[in-house]
């Protein structure tokens, strides 16, 4: 039963990588793959599935239920980060979304969906207030979103008075710890939220207006892109993932945090767009990619505990695994590598204008 | 070494080549300067000239030939070692600090220091040498950014010829500077030739060629056609070589002339009523009817850029009053001026123009996309539909549609943007300076395209700072100076000297006032 699971992964997983090579999806799923690889060869149990009242447990399981949240953040990030922005915010956006949804729920005994529903407009305003300080006033996004990151927090914690706040509502419960078609609901919430956003963005105009605001601003505007609005929407829809990520985060301890709920986790988010391969400038941006990346980041943290790498360290690995990666996307550092360790059939990649390559890699990386 | 290779020969560069994927940007190719002469390295765009450098200031590494300076095989991988050999490039744009000082910007990269702290007086010294080498009058302790674009060209030229240049490479240095500037700009470079530097001259303004450079070698399709003595070669033939057509073909290319056209009569597409704006251009008129291409003259920062600002709301009237086809209307941003079909290339396509990262269609798509808004996307076969259509009629040279627009050569870039704004169908069409810094052979197409688009009857507004073009495209030419309107000609007026004349006029009432 157990080699079989490990036969069915590799198998599904190493076309996978040989279909998207050509893509910019590519190299953080080979770097996952390896990590993945390392663990199948050094940590005893980590491929390990066991089906427990008809849902799956095991290590891989626990990878896809907590990279949910990350993958809700690292979507809204990815819009943001493509207009050449960032939000800093998303980390104490979700603590008010806890704290929201628990005193909604236990102090004004709202129903969960009425809760939910008022937590995430809350959530969503946030991200129309970054929006607006950002496309309306036009603060750096680095400052704007800042303000919110210190103020967010506060909030949180005028919000729920100062305290953690506990609930056992069932669907709020649900929300990180049930399971829907045999996955983690955090996951399938994600890849939802995934859908929709690819939808939005590829099934209109919306994509070319974001990468076209966030490669030249001033000449979109000259085109009649309207960048503002471009720019607010990003915000808002950041805003609203957040929320999504904090009603998860809040849903796993079964209580409101305010102190704790989603620190660093902006942080996390922009690694696992850039790993994805979105970059920081903003232009192209690579959804599927981030999906990815947050895949790849929480791996990561899994395979620290995996093997007992004291929590006070594991950032150090942590960082040197993400170092790797960001080396791997980037062309100079491939065509250095193979000029100093040459293969027998390389081509002349090394003196290929960037460009153009790019423009390779490019081609058919839909999402 | 080859047999032709002269006695003084400070560069000499042979079979030279350099591919990149899918492109033989350069092949075989041989370049000879010798010291004390300038050079013109003419072609057009996707010629190779640019390649050429590139591979000279260590920018690409080449794939076969030699290149030798003062007889050393020189192999520069980097601009900062193609420096150290002697080798001192000034780009077309200003590749400098804006918020530095002028000493800073000279010296940049390579202060003089005493144990890790730089000698500031001595900053100032070497600058200061720099600017008087070159019989300017400046204080170098002023910010970069406030001065004009040509001093900041002449910094430029300082800090390349700071380092012990032998040979100094100028890409286009000139297409941002207006008439006076480019003298100065030529004394100082005949000075430096005095001195026996060798100069490689990159432009595409033929007068240029002929009044600054010794020699020239023409470069096609990334091959060697000749070297002549500029004496030697009459400017027809230069227009043959480049674009590897007969001295008859060019002629009868050149002597085409819309001249006085049929003028429209008729109701203005757009009509300017007392319109300006403080700090931009001072309120003027201007009318424009369909099927007429309206010329907007003057020197640099006569306020021709301004108004075409004004039009397409990039910038907002604060007196006046706008009327599109008789109707009031007021243009507060580039989206509204789209939604009564103006259109509008701006004049620094880098900067204002390309979405430099995305694909040939999606620049093409983008204001099209724009004016329908977000949600009601084009479909694929649509956009394909117009891009075969742009591609072929406007003759942009691609493998595909796919291709970054960053990796087309400038006139090709510059044809997209006019696919771009010709995809929404505007009824006017705001060109400011569609012709800097491209090709002749794309320069007599972007003209042939205006007048195929005024006999369609678009009404056209042509910015341009060579005045040439001006007369030979423009039906009208309203006459710009010191940011006001100074005059207006029409018809068989329009020639160079009256154009000239009314800009001295205004001068000299200025003067008298």
């Amino acid at each position: 039963m157990h080699s079989l699971t490990h036969i069915i992964f590799w198998v599904l997983f190493a076309p996978l990588l040989a279909f998207t090579r050509k893509q910019r999806i590519f190299w953080p799923l080979l770097a996952l793959g390896l990590l993945l690889l390392f663990n199948e060869l050094f940590t005893p149990g980590f491929f390990d599935l066991e089906v427990r009242d008809g849902h799956l447990y095991g290590t891989l399981v626990d990878i896809l239920k907590h990279g949910g949240q990350m993958m809700l953040l690292a979507l809204g990030m990815t819009l943001v980060i493509a207009t050449g922005g960032v939000d800093l915010s998303v980390g104490a956006v979700m603590a008010v979304a806890g704290a929201v949804v628990a005193q909604a729920a236990v102090a004004h005994q709202q129903s969960a969906w009425v809760a939910m529903i008022f937590a995430l407009a809350v959530c969503t305003l946030l991200g129309a207030w970054n929006g607006l300080l950002v496309a309306g006033i036009g603060i750096q996004p680095i400052v704007a979103t800042l303000i919110l990151m210190v103020a967010g927090r506060g909030m949180a914690q005028l919000i729920s008075g100062g305290q953690i706040i506990n609930f056992d509502n069932p669907t709020l419960v649900y929300l990180a710890n049930g399971y829907s078609l045999g996955l983690p609901f955090t996951c399938v919430l994600a890849l939802v939220v995934l859908g929709l956003t690819y939808a939005l963005t590829r099934g209109t105009a919306l994509g070319l207006f974001i990468e076209s605001v966030g490669d030249n601003a001033v000449a979109s505007r000259y085109s009649g892109v309207n960048d503002r609005f471009v720019k607010f929407t990003v915000y808002l829809f950041a805003g609203f993932c957040a929320g999504l990520a904090g009603l998860v985060a809040a849903s796993n301890i079964k209580s409101a945090d305010a102190n704790h709920a989603g620190l660093y986790a902006e942080l996390d988010a922009i690694l696992a767009v850039v790993v994805g391969g979105t970059a920081l400038a903003g232009g192209r941006f690579y959804l599927l990619g981030s999906i990815v990346g947050a895949l790849l980041i929480q791996t990561l943290t899994t395979t620290m505990y995996a093997r007992n790498v004291s929590a006070d360290i594991a950032p150090v690995p942590k960082a040197l695994v993400i170092i790797a990666v960001c080396l791997l996307q980037s062309e100079k550092a491939r065509s250095y590598f193979t000029r100093v360790f040459p293969r027998k059939k390389s081509p002349v990649a090394s003196e290929e204008p960037s460009g153009a390559t790019a423009e390779k890699l490019n081609v058919g990386a839909g999402l | 070494m080859s047999p032709q290779s002269p006695k003084n020969a400070l560069l000499e560069i042979r079979g030279l080549s350099k591919s990149f994927p899918g492109v033989r940007a350069l092949e075989g190719v041989d370049f000879t300067v010798r010291s004390g002469e300038v050079h013109a390295l003419m072609g057009e765009n996707g010629a190779g000239k640019s390649t050429l450098i590139k591979v000279l200031t260590g920018v690409y590494e080449r794939d076969a030939g030699e290149v030798r300076l003062d007889g050393n095989v020189i192999h520069p991988r980097s601009p900062r070692e193609a420096e150290a050999s002697g080798i001192s490039t000034v780009y077309q744009e200003v590749n400098l600090i804006p918020d530095l000082s002028v000493a800073e910007n000279i010296c940049l990269g390579r202060q003089p220091v005493t144990f890790g702290k730089i000698r500031w007086g001595a900053i100032k010294q070497r600058a200061k040498r720099a600017i008087e080498r070159l019989e300017l009058d400046l204080d170098v302790s002023r910010q970069l950014s406030s001065c004009s674009l040509a001093i900041q060209q002449m910094v430029a030229l300082a800090r390349a010829i700071d380092v012990s240049a032998k040979l100094l490479i100028l890409d286009e240095p000139t297409s941002s500077l207006d008439e006076r500037e480019v003298a100065e700009l030529f004394k100082v470079v005949r000075k430096l030739k005095g001195e026996g530097m060798g100069i490689v001259f990159v432009t595409h303004f033929m007068d240029q060629v002929y009044s600054l450079t010794d020699r020239i070698t023409v470069l096609r399709n990334g091959r060697f056609v000749g070297e002549y003595p500029t004496a030697e070669l009459p400017r027809i033939e230069l227009v043959a070589r480049m674009i590897g057509k007969d001295v008859k073909e060019v002629e009868a290319l050149e002597k085409r002339h819309p001249g006085t056209g049929s003028i429209q009569a008729g109701e203005p597409f757009l009509s300017l009523k007392n319109v300006g704006r403080k700090g931009s251009v001072a309120p003027l008129d201007l009318s424009i009817r369909p099927g007429e291409v309206v010329g907007l003259a003057g020197l640099l920062g006569s306020g021709r850029t301004e108004t075409a600002r004004l039009i397409f709301g990039v910038d907002k009237a604060d007196s006046g009053e706008m009327l599109v086809e008789g109707k009031s209307a007021v243009i507060h941003a580039p989206r509204t001026a789209m939604k009564y079909r103006i259109a509008f290339t701006a004049e620094n396509r880098k900067v204002d123009g390309i979405i430099p990262n995305l694909s040939i269609r999606e620049n093409i798509v983008l204001a099209l996309q724009a004016s329908k808004g977000a949600w009601k996307k084009l479909s694929r076969a649509k956009q394909d539909e117009r891009l075969e259509r742009f591609i072929k009629a406007l003759r942009i040279k691609t493998p595909g549609p796919e291709q970054l627009i960053k990796n087309l050569s400038g006139g090709n870039q510059q044809k997209v943007l006019l696919a771009r704004w010709l995809a929404t169908e505007p009824k006017l069409f705001i060109l400011d300076e569609p012709t800097r810094g491209i090709d002749v052979g794309a320069k007599a197409e972007i003209e042939k395209l205006i007048e195929s688009l005024r006999k369609e009857g678009l009404a056209i507004i042509f910015i341009s700072s060579e005045l040439e073009e001006v007369v030979r495209t423009s039906q009208r030419v309203v006459i710009m100076r010191d940011r006001r309107k100074v005059g207006e000609l029409s018809g068989a007026e329009i020639t160079e000297q009256a154009i000239m004349g009314k800009i001295a006029v205004a001068a000299a009432e200025e003067s008298h006032a």
